[in-house]
């Protein structure tokens, strides 16, 4: 267990300057995580058209981690449907957790995200986004803040 | 040596002038490696290590004498009953109270908090009462009384802290007025290292017939509490903060205030007779222990002390202060980090944060090099909101931590600093 296999550059990188941060325009699906554990905080902001994430952005403090995960979240979820967000939260699951899980080509960036697994405690700080994600793509009143947190 | 002289007994013995590597080969937890480094253990504030005395005694305890207490005439019940006893009584003389029968053992801090609010303040408390605490506590100070100002309809008003983390005695008083009930406050904060007025706050308290809770359980490790000096009415503390095991703590209680507060918990141990129609309850203490207790818990609690008694305690806490001054001076230089919590009385521990690197980062990357510290909010969000920080990062000094311990933390920050700031500042 190395530390670089958790903080690898990728990680670093979105950490320092995270992709698709600050407000949305228009947004219509919105949704607020924390992980009191740690004081984590993400707001995610979501345009959806029809059924498609047409623009997705995010808000709020965290490890890095965390931002890095919202970040890279954030670019591999844009255009897609609200179904294969969802199946691809299922995937980043299996790799956060899942000791047995094959290497995964279809993550892409996100298999970054490997290393988390030998770090249990930091399981929740990864899946903190994502978690978000489902709740906001889940919750039938668009303009809601339902809150969701990993404690 | 003449006969004479060795017949003289042996005057208790002198305590050993403190050498803290003599100290830490009494806990074992010491020698032990993290991810391939010796671990430097520096989250003292969450919960200390036990010295092998305490291990021993709660060891010897399951060993050879564990039965329950209080029910048996057999010979282990009576063995067990005696350590439980005891234990009692140490804590006792250790905090210089009036009786035995001030002393009860709870789980810790939180359920003495909680037992006070529910069996002294509940039935008191009438709308429009106030209970009255500082920002700077945990949340074991804070929920309890704002849920019995729920149930009663009483007030929680909050005295205000300063921007280096103290509490201005005068801002407290100010606060202290007619409606007033209660007075509860930490006696050292455990997420600044604040060490708070506590005498004067008490009298100011005392003189306005409003009264007094103090929350130890950061004090009680590091200095030697007179409650009856002090002059609280209640006073709450942790064995897990103090060397002892977890699941054991102390609510002291001023015996005509703890006749008065009805039992908090009913069931066995805390009654005298019971029928269907009427239960009279047990004297105290054991009107507030309902149930088998934590014998063995307090068993090492009672260790714990005998293990505080036989050392230079003195020596001891002047080592913790130094502990504090090195690690302020080491921490100085690291560029962007910010120290939260700069009273000028402080306990021997540094709450902090450095720009550009989330705290909980920071505990990963020092647990990678065998340093334990705290990160998060320390159960005090109301701290954290104040000084506008999600998080701090925390090293909390016991007398067996090194100056070595805080060089090797110093590096591992600056190391952190480098990998997630990408060198800039
Ligand atoms: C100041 C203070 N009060 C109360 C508590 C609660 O103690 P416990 O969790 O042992 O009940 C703590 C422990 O974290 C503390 O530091």
């Amino acid at each position: 267990m190395e530390l670089k296999d958790l903080y690898r550059d990728v990680i670093l990188d979105h950490n320092r300057t995270p992709r698709n941060f600050g407000p949305l325009e228009g947004a219509s699906a919105n949704a607020a995580g924390s992980n009191p554990l740690c004081g984590d905080r993400l707001t995610l902001h979501l345009r959806i058209a029809g059924d498609r994430i047409d623009d997705v952005r995010f808000e709020g403090h965290g490890c890095a981690i965390s931002t890095a995960s919202a970040s890279l979240m954030t670019e591999a979820i844009k255009g897609r449907t609200r179904d294969e967000a969802l199946a691809l939260f299922d995937r980043v699951h299996a790799l956060l957790t899942d000791d047995a899980a094959a290497p995964d080509e279809s993550l892409g960036k996100l298999a970054a995200l490997s290393g988390v697994r030998e770090f249990p405690a930091r399981v929740k700080c990864a899946s903190l986004c994502w978690h978000t994600l489902a709740t906001a793509l889940k919750s039938s009143v668009p303009e809601s803040i339902p809150a969701v947190s990993t404690e | 040596m003449n006969e004479a002289a060795a017949r003289t007994p042996a005057r208790p013995a002198e305590p050993a002038a403190f050498d803290v590597d003599v100290m830490r080969r009494e806990f074992p937890v010491l020698s032990r490696r993290v991810h391939g480094h010796p671990l430097a253990y520096l989250d003292n504030g969450a919960s200390s290590q036990a010295p092998r005395a305490v291990i021993e005694a709660v060891d010897d305890y399951a060993r050879s004498h564990h039965a329950n207490v209080h029910r048996g005439v057999h010979t282990l019940s009576e063995e067990a009953t005696a350590r439980y006893e005891g234990a009692r009584d140490r804590v006792a003389r250790w905090l210089n109270a009036a009786s035995r029968t001030e002393i009860v053992f709870t789980r810790g801090t939180t359920e003495a908090v909680n037992l006070v609010a529910q069996s002294h303040a509940r039935p008191r408390l009438r709308t429009g009462d106030e209970v009255l605490i500082t920002h700077l506590e945990h949340h074991a100070n804070i929920v309890p009384w704002q849920m019995v100002c729920e149930q009663t309809g009483a007030k929680l008003v909050v005295a205000p802290i300063d921007s280096r983390g103290e509490v201005d005695p005068e801002a407290v008083e100010a606060l202290m007025g007619p409606k007033t009930r209660l007075f509860a406050c930490a006696h050292v904060s455990n997420a600044l290292g604040t060490v708070l007025p506590v005498e004067r706050l008490v009298a100011s308290a005392r003189a306005r017939g409003i009264a007094t809770l103090v929350d130890g359980a950061q004090a009680i490790p590091h200095s030697r509490v007179d409650v009856r000096a002090l002059g609280c009415d209640f006073y709450a503390f942790s064995g897990h903060k103090m060397f002892a095991p977890t699941g054991i703590g102390v609510l002291y209680g001023r015996e005509s205030m703890l006749e008065r507060m009805p039992p908090w918990q009913g069931g066995g141990d805390m009654i005298l007779t019971v029928s269907f129609e009427r239960t009279t309850y047990n004297s105290l203490p054991y009107k507030f222990e309902a149930g088998t207790p934590n014998i063995v818990g307090a068993v090492g609690l009672g260790a714990a002390i005998d293990f505080l008694d036989s050392i230079d305690l003195r020596g001891a806490h002047a080592h913790e202060t130094a502990l504090l001054e090195h690690a302020h001076a080491a921490l100085a230089p690291i560029a962007g980090l910010r120290l939260i919590g700069t009273a000028r009385r402080k306990a021997s521990l540094v709450s902090f944060v450095i720009d550009g690197v989330h705290p909980h980062d920071l505990g990963t990357v020092l647990d990678q090099d065998g340093i334990a510290i705290r990160t998060g909010h320390h159960c005090a969000m109301p701290v954290m909101d104040f000084f506008g920080v999600p998080a701090t990062a925390r090293a909390s000094f016991a007398f067996y931590n090194t100056f070595e311990e805080i060089d090797r933390l110093a590096v591992s920050l600056e190391r952190a600093r480098r990998l997630f700031g990408g060198d800039v500042g």
